[in-house]
């Protein structure tokens, strides 16, 4: 007979069982679809590039180098690779600042839906997600349509007599923050509203009864409630951000590149996909990096939202 | 004590509050007034959707009245926000701040009105202490027990030496053991710091035992004000009367009414006296209301009579059910007392003697 001891390891080894039979479709998709490219990835930045793209099946740290140095076309010599960090810079700089204005932007939207009626707060979601259902091409042409020199804004400025040159606004920095806000808000809004709709506005009645004013109340009981909100937003917008590519093609134009238009232009025109690959890695461990340093900083042992 | 007229701390004046608009429209609060006097336990007692906690949000200024005005000690702070308010509430769910220990909870509301480190700590210790939970100021409010969670919320609420403190059925959540220690604690506390409490509570025992007055609420209205004792013993109007304790009620016609008195003859003939409420204006029939225990069953004839339906034993008393004969219902309770005890028995005929002064007559 099974004393209970055993009966109850039994249950534990069936328990474990079960956990890697409900995991496993989920592990071959990240094994056959993310794990496995990016490990071909790796591969291809330690091979030589091909004299028409592609590579030559030949071992050489030639990409790696080139992500941090230049080497001079004439005598050979090395030197640093300013215009990598330069781009480099540049997406690291738009992405941050895109997180922050689709946190600007979308924490009244989420606190707007997440107070309306229940019935009605549907509806709003829905709207949020309308952008969605249109291809992020056309989203972003539609932006450029805005922007432009002969644009909605600038024809409209124009004729109010406000001002006489267009402003330039299209092919800036300015642009592809508009068009990356513009892309990514529902990214924000989303969990920020999740993250809202749980939170116990009993508790904002307490905070202004025990005299704080609405900024005090947003700062010091609205904020750190929903952190585990904007902690998920952020990270959901800055991660497509600092790949954008779509974006600042269409709105930055070509002098304004970012990381991944860089990565575009290793395997298109500039034929060397080693350092495309080493590229690449090398924006995903410095995101992941940011990534693992902001979740620590921000999600410590003080919030627990219940 | 409760009659000594003093400097009211709220002054409720003509106030309505309208939810909606156009059809959907309803009157939360139809025109209330009532006085609140300073030091004072004061309830509003009623069931619920009775008015009883809108009323308080807006002495709280969570919301605002669509027509009155609400003074506090003369000054009206209807249109003031909450925060402005020299008001405190302890909320019904307690409303604890989860990210915050129990320290910095009963901290926050001296933090907000700007006071110094060491004012605040000093206050909170001694709120601590006043509550008995000086061992618990590290915890997180998560980690604590109901009735602790709701000792912080009174020492929150506290903290910032409110004018008037305001409860919204604090003891609701509370096992019967723990309300009943609470009750004790609240009027401990009340006399302690010599607060005005405005306390919400649908349990009319709740509100017998603990406040100096009591505003009775149905409807969106007060319909009586007063202590316990009055609004037990001369309950103004029927609904008070039903609300709060057990009544049995009679119909009688009016024979004769001689100032505060009247003569009346019940359904079954009998002829018994009653007191009148002020304000009533006879007409002929009227209700007769009398409390269980101002009756006696009898066996024999009494003032009307009828069949024992159920006799329930409750410890301190015991309950007859009496079945009348022209139909209707009426309760008896008799106190138990060593050795002499009339027994009943179902299917019993037993009459009913009405004591003097034991009926009243009201508006309905």
């Amino acid at each position: 007979m099974a004393t209970a001891a055993e009966i109850e390891k039994q249950a534990e080894a069936r328990e474990v069982r079960n956990r890697w039979f409900l995991s496993a479709p989920a592990l071959i998709i990240i094994l056959l679809a993310a794990s496995g490219p990016l490990l071909i990835v790796l591969f291809y930045s330690f091979l030589t590039p091909g004299p028409y793209g592609d590579v030559v099946w030949k071992f050489s740290t030639e990409g790696w180098v080139s992500v941090f140095l230049e080497r001079d076309i004439f005598d050979d010599t090395l030197s640093f690779a300013s215009a990598h960090l330069t781009i480099f810079w540049r997406s690291l700089k738009l992405a941050l600042m895109a997180t922050v204005a689709t946190l600007v932007f979308g924490f009244p939207t989420a606190y707007f839906i997440a107070t309306r009626p229940e019935r009605t707060r549907d509806i709003w979601l829905f709207l949020i997600t309308i952008p969605f259902w249109t291809n992020l091409l056309i989203r972003t042409f539609a932006v450029l349509q805005v922007i432009r020199n002969e644009g909605l804004i600038n024809t409209a400025l124009i004729n109010l007599g406000i001002i006489d040159q267009p402003i330039q606004m299209l092919y800036t920095d300015f642009a592809i923050m508009v068009g990356m806000v513009y892309v990514y808000l529902p990214l924000m809004v989303l969990p920020l509203y999740a993250s809202m709709e749980k939170l116990d506005f009993r508790l904002v009645e307490a905070g202004y009864d025990l005299y704080a004013t609405r900024w005090q109340v947003l700062k010091r009981i609205i904020f750190p409630l929903v952190r585990p909100g904007v902690v998920a937003g952020s990270i959901l917008v800055f991660i497509p951000a600092i790949g954008a590519y779509v974006t600042p093609s269409v709105l930055g134009g070509g002098k304004n590149m970012m990381f991944a238009n860089l990565i575009e232009l290793q395997f298109g025109q500039g034929r060397n996909w080693p350092l495309g690959a080493a590229l690449s890695i090398t924006v995903m461990a410095i995101v992941m990096v940011a990534l693992l340093v902001y979740v620590r900083n921000t999600s410590g042992s003080e919030v627990r939202h219940g | 004590m409760p009659d000594t007229p003093g400097k009211n701390a709220i002054e409720v004046r003509g106030v309505r509050k309208v939810f909606g608009t156009g059809e959907a429209q309803v009157a939360a609060l139809d025109t209330v007034s009532v006085s609140i006097r300073e030091n004072e336990f004061f309830t509003l007692l009623g069931p619920s959707g009775c008015g009883k906690t809108t009323l308080l949000r807006l002495i709280a200024g969570f919301d605002f009245p669509s027509e009155g005005e609400i003074l506090l000690y003369g000054s009206d702070i209807a249109p003031l926000p909450p925060f402005k308010r020299p008001v405190n509430t302890v909320f019904q769910s307690y409303a604890l701040f989860p990210h915050m220990t129990v320290a910095e909870n009963i901290g926050f509301g001296l933090e907000m009105l700007g006071k110094p480190r060491a004012e605040i700590d000093a206050r909170v210790a001694e709120m601590l202490k006043l509550v008995r939970m000086e061992k618990l100021a590290k915890r997180r409010t998560s980690q604590i027990s109901g009735g602790q969670q709701q000792r912080v919320a009174l020492a929150r609420a506290l903290a910032p030496q409110p004018k008037v403190l305001l409860l919204d059925e604090p003891l609701s959540a509370l096992d019967y053991k723990l309300r009943k220690e609470m009750q004790i604690e609240l009027k401990r506390l009340q006399h302690e710091t010599g607060i005005t409490f405005i306390f919400v509570t649908h349990d009319q025992e709740e509100a017998l035992t603990m406040s100096d007055r009591i505003a009775v609420m149905s409807s969106g209205k007060i319909l009586q004000v007063g202590s316990a004792r009055e609004i037990y013993d001369r309950p103004a109007v029927r609904f008070v009367a039903d609300f709060i304790g057990e009544t049995n009620f009679l119909d009688a016609s009016i024979d004769s009414i001689d100032g505060g008195k009247a003569k009346v003859t019940l359904k079954s003939g009998a002829t018994i006296s009653a007191t009148v409420a002020d304000g009533f204006k006879p007409d002929g029939d009227a209700t007769v209301v009398i409390r269980p225990e101002h009756a006696k069953a009898v066996k024999g004839t009494g003032d009307i009579s009828g069949v024992v339906e159920n006799v329930v034993y409750f410890g301190t008393d015991t309950h007859v059910h009496v079945r009348l004969d022209d139909g209707e219902t009426f309760t008896v309770r008799q106190q138990n007392t060593r050795g002499a005890m009339m027994e009943f028995e179902r299917g019993e005929r037993v009459g009913i003697v009405i004591g003097d002064d034991a009926a009243q007559i009201l508006k309905d």
